[in-house]
């Protein structure tokens, strides 16, 4: 190819160029005729450099998302093609919004303004503005939903699960070890402020969800988007929490003793409170045993798991671990 | 200049990256001539002097020909934006993938949040009356739709993949009323949990924004009773009441800086060194650390800065041997003692059934 590459401003002179011509036109244009409308191409050293070029800058363009089409020019010579930009499929069509929709809007591009997406969120809204809409952000003052995206896998893995693309990248277990997964990625789920991915685990053979945060090292693609169809039954939120929540929800009433003003969290549940020397009987109504042990453990000595006997038993277990654990390593 | 701006000024920016915004930004300016560049420049995320490079690449393009006549005419000379003989480029462009999912993305978890969806938004644009439902309750709904038949089928199918659950539903009648107090610009009284310290206080707030962060909504306010800016979990509120008198934020006042996170060590705080087992390893990514250090066997040493180290104690208690306290020593001795006298409890009360 001759000369150097052109700069970046260059590139995106040539871009825009092409834009226009397409837009402007409303006969497809040959390749010739595109080599005279832009006049970036007439400077290209032969037809072969500009054939290369034309034809990176067409793919990069399609790639941003504009519609650049490919059409016969004249039905009855089918032998050549021509390039156009569908003006409809271009352009955003008209969205007639009312004021709280475009609050409502406001807000949900705001809560992206800390997430690696913040630049895609604002210029979504710029889109609007350039439309018509007028958006005063300052109408959402005082509530502030945030959505953040501190994994650093997340742009690799958001952007191959949009393209149905397979990935594959090294998976930290609980243990520290690790070991690498290859993975269709189905879905992309943040519950409590963690990201998940749930997707077809490809060595295992099965659905499987990925902690974000336990991804080590670089995401990589493996072969070609749009390589699988998502199952529509697939329901990446009750994965999630299943995992995120783990634990089975054996549910039963339970009765605690709690010392003096003790065990607010406890209090603030309870369907009954029975006061009696010092001490205050409470009633939970239905509630997952294991998480209810761990919370009365937590309250040490200030409260006294007496019934269900699974729930004693968890408190007894806990804090009798946590008296062996105090001795030392074990 | 807000943290996304900052993050999107930064150079490296691709040439069809820049495209993208060009094509953003002709009919933009063509919506709004006259614009002082200051403004679109922030706007659009970018410095003056970009705009203005990006106003000199737009001049030298145009229509097949590119005669003088058939050029974008862009005028800036006295410090606002005329645009013309753009038509072309009047339309904005459809949505990227990437843009619709965010906007769609963070409606569909607005929709999902108990308590605002009263709130959403009201007809005229500000936050309705989620008490008494007076209108506009759907907005977000309505929204979502215009959205979606805008940005196409293939946008609403993939961005329906991505989903966030920015707050939990345990605070739904709370968030309500400290909405209510928010937009009315009211003193609120609230009954709030203190997990840490396992009380109850009381105390007048004067609120200054609900944020949602990392899934919970937080009200930041004036506390009366601390006589400082606070931030109240909006799910630890037992009761809340708006007060008849107005919120009075001294001057001066300004919101703490969440953007790195809601966790500022104070230079007082203590560090507390535990030790985790490979079944409380997740205690490292859950809590803010100063320190982790692997050990062998999957076994980590944190420290942990706190300024309440009770809740070590409780952590540890509730972890069941997975944690112990490593230091200080009296943190590791009352550890000890209490889940000792906890345990003669129980054997007593076996001796008596």
């Amino acid at each position: 190819m001759a000369g150097a590459a052109p700069t970046p401003a260059a590139k995106t002179e040539r871009l825009l160029n092409l834009v226009i011509a397409l837009l402007w036109t409303r006969r497809p244009l040959t390749k010739a005729h595109i080599r005279d409308a832009v006049p970036q191409y007439q400077q290209t050293a032969s037809i072969e450099a500009f054939d290369r070029m034309f034809e990176r800058d067409k793919d990069e363009l399609r790639d941003l998302g504009i519609p650049l089409v490919t059409e016969v020019i004249d039905p009855l010579f089918d032998d050549e093609l021509g390039y156009r930009i569908d003006r409809r499929e271009y352009a955003l069509p008209p969205v007639d919004l009312a004021p709280d929709e475009v609050t409502a809007l406001a807000l949900a591009a705001r809560a992206w303004s800390q997430a690696s997406l913040a630049g895609a969120a604002s210029m979504a809204l710029n889109k609007l503005r350039a439309a018509g809409v007028e958006i005063d952000e300052r109408s959402v003052v005082g509530i502030e939903p945030t959505i953040r995206t501190a994994e650093p896998a997340f742009d690799a893995v958001r952007a191959a699960l949009v393209a149905r693309q397979v990935v594959s990248f090294e998976y930290r277990k609980p243990d520290g070890s690790a070991a690498a997964r290859t993975v269709q990625p189905w879905g992309l789920t943040s519950w409590r402020g963690r990201w998940y991915l749930t997707g077809f685990d490809l060595d295992r053979g099965a659905e499987r969800v990925f902690r974000l945060g336990r991804v080590v090292g670089a995401v990589t693609t493996v072969g070609k988007p749009g390589a699988y169809a998502v199952p529509a039954d697939h329901r990446p939120r009750v994965l999630v929490a299943g995992v995120a929540d783990a634990g089975p929800p054996s549910e039963s009433p339970a009765v605690i003793r709690l010392r003096g003003g003790a065990g607010q969290t406890l209090r603030r549940r309870a369907v009954s409170e029975v006061d009696d020397a010092g001490w205050t009987t409470v009633t939970l109504a239905s509630t997952n045993l294991e998480r209810l042990a761990d919370e009365v453990a937590g309250f040490g000595p200030e409260a006294l798991a007496i019934s269900p006997p699974e729930l004693v038993a968890g408190v007894k277990a806990r804090l009798a671990g946590a008296l062996a654990a105090a001795a030392g390593p074990s | 200049m807000s943290a996304a701006e900052r993050r999107r000024a930064t150079p490296a920016e691709s040439a069809t990256a820049r495209l993208g915004r060009l094509l953003t930004l002709v009919p933009w300016l063509l919506d709004h001539q006259g614009i002082p560049v200051e403004e679109a420049a922030a706007t659009f995320g970018v410095t003056s002097a970009q705009m203005e490079a990006d106003l000199s690449l737009l001049f030298v393009c145009g229509t097949p020909g590119h005669l003088p006549d058939d050029l974008i005419d862009a005028d800036w000379e006295d410090g606002r934006i005329f645009l013309s003989n753009a038509e072309s480029l009047a339309r904005p462009w459809r949505f990227t993938l990437d843009e619709a999912l965010t906007l769609m993305v963070g409606l569909r978890a607005l929709s999902q949040v108990g308590g605002l969806a009263g709130a959403g938004t009201d007809r005229d644009g500000s936050l309705a009356d989620g008490a008494t439902g007076a209108g506009g309750g759907d907005a977000v709904e309505r929204a979502l739709a215009k959205l979606e038949a805008a940005a196409g089928a293939v946008a609403s199918s993939e961005s329906a993949r991505v989903s966030v659950s920015i707050a939990d539903d345990a605070a739904g009648a709370a968030l309500a009323t400290v909405s209510e107090a928010l937009r009315s610009g009211r003193r609120v009284h609230l009954s709030y949990l203190v997990p840490s310290r396992d009380e109850t206080t009381e105390r007048d707030v004067d609120p200054m924004r609900l944020v949602s962060i990392e899934s919970r909504w937080y009200l930041e306010g004036w506390c009366h009773r601390a006589e400082a800016v606070r931030l109240f979990r909006v799910d630890r509120i037992v009761a809340a009441t708006v007060l008849d008198a107005a919120g009075a934020i001294p001057e001066q006042v300004v919101g703490r800086d969440l953007t790195a996170g809601l966790f500022v060590p104070d230079p007082t705080d203590l560090d507390v060194v535990i030790e985790t087992g490979p079944d409380a390893a997740w205690v490292a990514e859950y809590y803010p650390t100063q320190s982790v250090t692997e050990l062998e066997g999957g076994f980590r040493r944190l420290v942990l800065r706190t300024g309440d180290p009770g809740w070590v104690a409780r952590l540890v208690w509730r972890l069941g041997g997975s944690a112990r306290v490593v230091e200080p020593a009296d943190l590791a001795r009352s550890v000890r003692d209490g889940a000792r006298e906890a345990l003669a409890a129980y054997d007593a009360l076996g001796q008596q059934a």
